[in-house]
């Protein structure tokens, strides 16, 4: 991206990633034994890359199985002599590996997520010479746990649901699982400080309490080591809602840095009664340096913390207008908007891209912490939804997220499990839609 | 960042490097705003020991030695717990060999009765050469060697070392399996982390895995001259002007004799410094985050207009200028939080040129020559030159070169007179002269 040269027009917004990531494309290689959290961190990660900008995909070995063997009949499949089994895995990881080499030269893909055991060197190696014959970077990711009560919880909470054992009851299946990893631990050989000294990974031991880092290579790798040593999976809730109902709002104008409305305060005492209902621990509030948000964490009489970077999108130019003057000065500017509103960029003001590059902190910082609430405002709750559920830069900036409702996130196996709760104070409306017509003659 | 006060206790033979990174952790945290101090017990030995005579000092059996040792550190230790416990320190780096488990042990109480969290950084090293080189940048140049030719302290300096080998017992992953620690081996190659408890000690970790020691250099330099800048207006996002231009024609000059290896340049997102860039003919990076302090209702106007139309502000801004925030615009305080991550990145790189403009390059200059909040707003960047910085023993040499171009002097001191009811004429005192 840097390889342009710009006339002396001005330059066109580049892509939320300022820094150029890697100049070859990266195979991120999962390596650990089933239950181990591979997946959760493939996709995890896969969400995380994509929403700063790094376009990811996952490839789940287990998935391209599932799709060859239909039905699945028990954990013989997986035994180390069972010749025809051996032969349908090593075909699906092909399959798998041939869908990366195509995602990554043709499709556009920055990163892909090899998402299996790889528990022996000799297969690990296969896909190290794949990745020199198409100019891949690798970094292996492994997982080592040794404690049974995780695993367990591991199996419960991901693996009784899965298609596999859709037929069976909890008993069949955990006995199933159980025997499933017994099949890999005799040949597994986990990445050996002097043996695997040349190869670019980390080392995650029980659930992050340990990692051990090998051979950082570049940008990429940095922040990937960076994330996955923040994130954890204790239990835990987050959650998001808009400051009351503010002056501006009520007058259908954006931005600003207005007080709440009679309605807003009522919204701050019945979030107060709420989150005293809900009887969080610990619970952490954070909020803007805006005044509307402020003024609604004061109403819960608890401490709180200001994130300038949770401040609402700059609309630059069109600050404190209503949508009809924007429309009246700026008809051009509005236009572009609604071509391509997650790039576009107020004049004198900021994009939703931009967002999301100043909040990458705050979902480092979310990640680390356990329960919080975040009053912020509806631009940048739209980016941190959009974190938390897996929505791509078209849909982010036309999430719902009304005034006075609260958004509880709660993960939940591999994603979130999202609860809207109203807290039945009015308010105006100040969601807009796509329009049919953006063209810039409208 | 973190409720409590942080202790951060290095760990290593000598020549490893644990100077050096409490050094650049302690400018780095200072610069991010968590109030931070190293305390070297080499210095509180060589306070107490006026004359360094030999390695011996520093022999197992050396009773009287092992004496002033062990006060030396509870001196440190002390001073350490008055300047978290008292004068609001929030983190203290304690620099020594802590190379056995006993001394930690008893670091490790001490912390506990003072309410401190403690992190151990552990640099673990068996390269020959690197060992040879750090004795060679830091150790011959030390008070205790200014007597000695280099060959005398070399010598002395490694049979200093053997008196901690057979002693040193490195942080083991059973052992030591519930304290939290960062053990880095091979200057970075791998790491090893273990239970990093909050925020301040990712954050130390994630820097710690960005930094290296191989020879580079960064260069700062603001974009060219710009119209805005002619007419003594602040911000705005206007083009170069002539002589701006010609600046873009030296520097390109500049950069082509300097014969850099491999050299990255970054801009802002401002035309004036793309323009610059665009002047040198190769492959730039733009970063919105390297865009100039938002002076807010405050852009584009000249320091005669902000004192017409906002005395107070004006006024305001010159009591504090690092945390003074422009109406709708940005402090310093918050331009050094937008570039962090410009810093991360530039740890990690090697040779940069980074174009950018005034407040910006005296944040990042800040940062570099460890310069505190009360200086960094007055820190001298002229338009037209570059700051060569080339790290070097502890520090960083820096190298002004002027590419011989006129242009406006934008740099305004802070008048005598900063009081709310100051005169016009007293506020506009030191502005600088513009068309």
């Amino acid at each position: 991206m840097s390889d342009r040269a710009w006339p002396d027009n001005p330059p066109c917004p580049p892509s939320s990633v300022a820094v150029c990531m890697t100049n070859c494309p990266t195979l991120i290689v999962t390596v650990g034994l089933p239950a181990r959290g591979k997946t959760y961190i493939s996709k995890k990660l896969t969400r995380y890359l994509n929403w700063i900008g790094v376009p990811t995909r996952e490839f789940n070995v287990g998935q391209y199985r599932r799709e060859c063997v239909k039905i699945y009949k028990s954990f013989e499949f997986f035994r180390p002599d069972n010749e025809e089994g051996l032969e349908i895995r090593r075909q699906c990881a092909s399959a798998a590996l041939n869908d990366v080499r195509q995602y990554l030269a043709e499709g556009g893909g920055q990163v892909a997520v090899f998402d299996a055991t790889n528990t022996t060197r000799e297969r690990r190696e296969t896909i190290i010479e794949f990745a020199e014959q198409n100019g891949l970077k690798v970094f292996f990711v492994e997982s080592v746990c040794e404690d049974p009560d995780v695993i367990q919880e591991n199996i419960v909470q991901v693996k009784l649901g899965s298609p596999d054992y859709t037929n069976c009851n909890t008993e069949e299946a955990v006995e199933d699982f159980m025997k499933r990893i017994k099949c890999y631990e005799n040949s597994y050989q986990t990445l050996d400080e002097v043996l695997d000294r040349e190869l670019s990974y980390i080392k995650i031991m029980d659930v992050g309490q340990r990692y051990l880092v090998n051979r950082v290579l570049d940008h990429i790798q940095s922040r990937i080591v960076y994330y996955l040593m923040n994130i954890h999976i204790t239990p835990r809730s987050i959650y998001l809602c808009r400051h009351g109902e503010s002056e501006l709002n009520v007058k259908g104008r954006i931005g600003g840095d207005s007080g709440l409305t009679a309605r807003g305060k009522e919204f701050a005492k019945k979030l107060a009664h709420f989150i005293r209902a809900q009887g969080i621990s610990r619970l952490k509030v954070w909020t803007s340096q805006m005044k509307r948000t402020i003024q609604t964490a004061e109403a819960l009489s608890v401490p709180y913390e200001q994130w300038k970077v949770l401040n609402e999108i700059d609309a630059g130019v069109c600050e404190e207008m209503m949508y009809e003057e924007i429309q009246d000065h700026y008809p051009l500017e509005f236009a572009l908007r609604d071509q391509d509103k997650y790039r576009y960029r107020y004049p004198k003001g900021e994009s939703y891209e931009d967002l999301v590059q100043r909040l990458e902190p705050v979902i480092m910082e979310l990640e680390r912490q356990e329960n919080v609430l975040v009053i912020c405002h509806q631009a940048v709750m739209r980016c941190l939804l959009a974190y938390f559920l897996d929505k791509t830069a078209e849909e982010l900036p036309y999430l719902k997220c009304p005034l006075h409702t609260v958004l509880k996130l709660t993960p939940v196996a591999y994603g979130c499990k999202v609860e809207s709760i109203g807290l039945n104070v009015d308010a105006v409306n100040t969601h807009r839609e796509k329009p049919e017509v953006r063209t810039t003659t409208r």
